[in-house]
């Protein structure tokens, strides 16, 4: 039984909606109703059935419209994906491992034939059907990260390892929460973490930072990040703020429900095998607030979370303007009973 | 979050003569005065291998005749950073091993020279660098990607694509620019007054 892919749109007339089955497996990010920064990395092992963590590389029923989304971002402005010109050797590697998982979680959907470097590609959802040389970026259309990740849900960073840091010097940006890889590319894990508030000095990026350069290959890890939407943008881009800045004041009491998204961001680690690089995938799944509150548990634990935010993160993750509004709808749906530890929707 | 605190922002430090072979010295306006201040630390024979690129700028003739009785090999004063900019490739295309890169003056200054000398391979952790001077800020838009010279305000104007930008603490090496982002995009009627704070 393949994937049921829709047809919808993240920008006009925003015609994305999650399907029942879709809320079930969103990514609820909160295990208590609170929140604070924290590393939060875990092991990224496949998990249960029916959940975003089933394979390694999850694909869903957004797959097809959000790769159309991606090529739109990218007519419009190129520099979304960029590669530093040591970077190749890890794009080729970028492209082996989401080819080969992708491949091998949905077989109905993807194969993947190897006759040593004579490669043979097909993506049905994608109509996609390539032979290439892999090593040889002349036999494909874009260099091969830009090919693979242009058919991977989620922004991609590729980070080199030298000198006890990480640097930001791949990757392709179109579905981000408010930073430009353009003006970021080159920087090291500080450097580019630096606008962070609060994280800084609480020690959360050397821990990770001593936690990713000791990551080995096969072994690979994730956490999760979180902010909202209005309307179910994928390009909520610095370069375009000033196009979609105007959508935060149009929240109100009546349209709450359908505007208003909760993102959640998976970021996963790889160790690349050839180029010793970090793989960094950025998996966004957005969830409308009227779909949010069809889990009890959830509704009350989101709001007692908007509630209480530090007002440093508010601002930092944009939600000053309608945060007040929010709250306000949801405590419809908090009665004030206890929630269940965990994150699922009971 | 305090511009002191941000990490991708360069940490400039004071000048000082290192042991080379040769020394190439950059620097803008009020920037020769911590060429001057270096001389007083020099052996004997520092200057007679060393290479001053001096742009007055505001400063004009000040420290020209200062800077010329340190007896430098070499002396160049240029009229703008892109007229000297030729210049500077071409020197550091002929660099020997063991010459060593001192840069003092604006932030715009240092950062631009930092960029040449990154394309011509120089390890940015191995040049003195010393702030003087303005405290003007070189900022890019990150909507139309120009380049703003000398701001010295917040918010300040693009001059390219006219947005009304926040100039951030965030700092790419790579533009050597500040991050400049529209300040009134959730709201263009708000338009917030306009200060003079960088000095």
């Amino acid at each position: 039984m393949g994937i049921n892919f829709k047809q919808e749109t993240f920008r006009d007339d925003f015609s994305f909606r999650n399907s029942p089955e879709q809320v079930r497996r969103f990514p609820f990010p909160f295990h208590e109703d609170g929140y604070m920064y924290s590393v939060n990395i875990e092991p990224h092992v496949p998990g249960a059935k029916n959940t975003v963590f089933e394979h390694l590389f999850d694909v869903d029923e957004h797959y097809v419209s959000e790769m159309h989304d991606r090529a739109l971002v990218l007519a419009e402005d190129p520099l979304r994906c960029q590669s530093l010109p040591h970077m190749t050797l890890a794009g080729w590697d970028t492209l082996e491992l989401l080819m080969t998982e992708k491949a091998k979680s949905y077989p109905e959907h993807f194969s993947l034939t190897r006759d040593g470097d004579k490669w043979h590609w097909v993506n049905r959802p994608l109509g996609i059907d390539d032979r290439f040389t892999f090593g040889d970026t002349s036999t494909l259309p874009y260099d091969p990260l830009e090919y693979i990740t242009r058919q991977s849900q989620g922004d991609f960073a590729v980070l080199d390892q030298r000198d006890g840091n990480l640097w930001m010097d791949a990757g392709i940006v179109t579905t981000q929460a408010d930073w430009s890889l353009d003006f970021d590319i080159g920087m090291n894990f500080f450097e580019w973490h630096a606008p962070v508030p609060l994280a800084h000095e609480m020690g959360v990026f050397k821990r990770a930072l001593k936690f990713l350069m000791a990551l080995q290959q096969g072994q690979p890890a994730r956490r999760h990040n979180w902010t909202m939407t209005i309307n179910p943008r994928l390009d909520t881009s610095p370069e375009n703020y000033h196009k979609w800045g105007t959508d935060r004041t149009t929240v109100t009491p009546e349209n709450v429900g359908d505007k208003v998204h909760l993102r959640v961001e998976i970021q996963m680690f790889f160790r690349l095998p050839r180029s010793n690089a970090l793989l960094f995938p950025i998996r966004c799944y957005l969830i409308k607030m009227d779909e949010l509150v069809t889990s009890p548990k959830w509704a009350r634990r989101f709001h007692r979370v908007l509630r209480d935010l530090p007002p440093e993160l508010a601002e930092y993750k944009g939600l000053v303007r309608y945060r007040p509004t929010v709250v306000e709808w949801l405590s419809k749906y908090d009665d004030g009973a206890p929630t269940s530890p965990g994150f699922g929707p009971d | 979050m305090s511009a002191a605190s941000m990490l991708s922002r360069p940490v400039y430090g004071t000048l000082s003569p290192q042991a080379g072979k040769h020394h190439l010295l950059v620097a803008d306006a009020e920037g020769a005065a911590a060429i001057l201040d270096l001389a007083k630390n020099a052996p004997a024979d520092f200057f007679a291998k060393a290479h001053i690129i001096y742009i007055p700028g505001a400063s004009g003739p000040e420290y020209i005749d200062a800077l010329k009785a340190l007896n430098p090999e070499r002396f160049y004063e240029g009229p703008s950073f892109a007229a000297a900019l030729p210049r500077l490739r071409q020197t550091f295309d002929a660099a020997h091993m063991g010459t060593r890169l001192y840069i003092a003056g604006s932030e715009g200054l240092i950062g631009q020279v930092m960029q040449v000398a990154a394309e011509a391979g120089v390890d940015h952790a191995s040049i003195q660098t010393e702030q003087r001077g303005s405290l003007a800020r070189r900022v890019q838009c990150v909507h139309c990607k120009g380049i703003t010279e000398n701001v010295t305000t917040q918010p300040v104007k693009c001059s390219h694509c006219g947005l009304l930008l926040l100039v951030r603490d965030h700092y790419s090496r790579r533009y050597a620019a500040f991050q400049g982002v529209c300040i009134n995009a959730e709201d263009p009627t708000d338009i917030p007054p306009t200060e003079e704070i960088f000095r």
